[in-house]
């Protein structure tokens, strides 16, 4: 049955409204859920909020239950899914680029997005700072293409490249996201708190 | 009387976002058989911009050029009125929760000159990852890892890890 779209069930002509209505939803879980703050956000390299991580993966594993059920009860077919392509080196170093760029900003693109609709300037600047940085990966693409296209693997899965149970390893990841939620209060019980 | 010193601003219960957010993202590959992204917008603006200027410029470079079709907007595209979404529902969100005003958020210890040259640099830093990585943590990490995409976990724990790593250094910003 699903995915909708790709298989015709939903007429293409739906899809930039339905982008908007996804879009809304995506907004305002970020925003009520605090991703507007850049100082909730940075406390999880700190230890004094640890939301982004208990957010990140309460809903990574929802998404990945829910998908691998439905794809077991036959509402969505998971290999018609778009899987995001795995060019190894370039996941590496963009990542960890990016690392940098979120403790040094406080920002990542989605949270500074729902950062700049109820006014923060921080974010603003942030945004405007990551447009530059397309900017100049553009303009240097020669210099980048090598990370960009080479090291690729296709659009491989973990049950591809580890050769695992998809339904074993979810039940691990998990068991061990619970037990860094409970890791993480434990640690925040012991650091110094941070009011903003 | 000593009162308890609290966060001024109350937001949901992390797993009750997290779960909303699982939720969203099924849904999201139920419909379009893709999942979310936020940066990728942000890279149809800058195409946007550059093709107006310089559009003899865009054709010639070859990463502008893989986005731009002759009579077709960049901007005509599914991410940039996802992201429209997300400005109006994080607007939606503040409003009710009364959160909006123009504001640097910034640590005490910190200037807000120093915020924002902060808030700038990290995110010309996250530009140019996401372009590398072909995705942010939304694009890449989130929607990654719902379809168990090996790329998407490798990059969702450089992110982490990284950031982890060099979290000593910026820690005047934010502690």
């Amino acid at each position: 049955m699903g995915p909708l779209i790709p298989n015709d069930i939903i007429s293409f002509e739906w899809s930039s409204i339905i982008a908007i209505i996804i879009g809304i939803f995506f907004g305002f879980i970020l925003e009520a859920s605090g991703f507007s703050s850049s100082r909730k956000l940075a406390g999880v390299f700190y230890g004094y909020d640890f939301a982004v991580l208990k957010v990140f993966f309460t809903a990574a594993i929802v998404s990945l239950i829910g998908l691998l059920y439905m794809d077991y009860l036959g509402y969505v077919d998971m290999s018609r899914l778009y899987v995001h392509p795995t060019y190894l080196w370039g996941a590496i170093i963009g990542g960890a680029i990016m690392g940098i760029g979120f403790v040094a900003g406080g920002f990542c693109p989605g949270t500074s997005l729902s950062a700049v609709a109820i006014g923060k300037i921080d974010a603003m600047v942030n945004v405007v700072g990551i447009m530059v940085g397309v900017f100049i990966f553009s303009e240097l693409y020669p210099l980048f293409e090598p990370i960009y296209n080479g090291y690729f693997q296709g659009n491989i899965t973990l049950v591809d490249s580890l050769g695992v149970n998809p339904f074993w390893f979810v039940f691990l990841l998990t068991i061990v996201a619970i037990i860094m939620f409970f890791a993480t209060d434990l640690i925040r019980k012991r650091v110094k708190k941070v009011f903003y | 009387m000593k009162t308890k010193k609290q966060n001024k601003h109350i937001y949901w219960n992390p797993y009750f976002g997290g779960f909303l957010l699982g939720i969203l993202i099924i849904f999201t590959f139920f419909i379009t058989g893709r999942g979310l992204g936020a940066s990728g917008a942000m890279k149809s603006s800058v195409v946007t911009i550059v093709d107006a200027a310089a559009p003899k410029h865009a054709e010639k470079n070859s990463y502008y050029s893989k986005f731009v079709e002759d009579g077709e907007s960049p901007m005509n595209n599914w991410l940039v009125f996802e992201t429209l979404g997300v400005l109006i529902g994080a607007f939606i969100s503040g409003s009710l929760s009364g959160r909006i005003g123009w504001r640097v958020q910034h640590s005490p210890k910190i200037t807000r000159r120093r915020r924002l040259i902060f808030a700038f640099s990290g995110g010309i830093l996250f530009g140019i990852g996401a372009q590398i990585a072909r995705g942010c943590t939304s694009g890449a990490a989130l929607s990654g890892m719902a379809v168990l995409s090996t790329g998407g976990f490798i990059t969702m724990l450089s992110i982490f890890g990284t950031a982890y790593l060099f979290a000593y250094f910026f820690r005047k910003n934010w502690i």
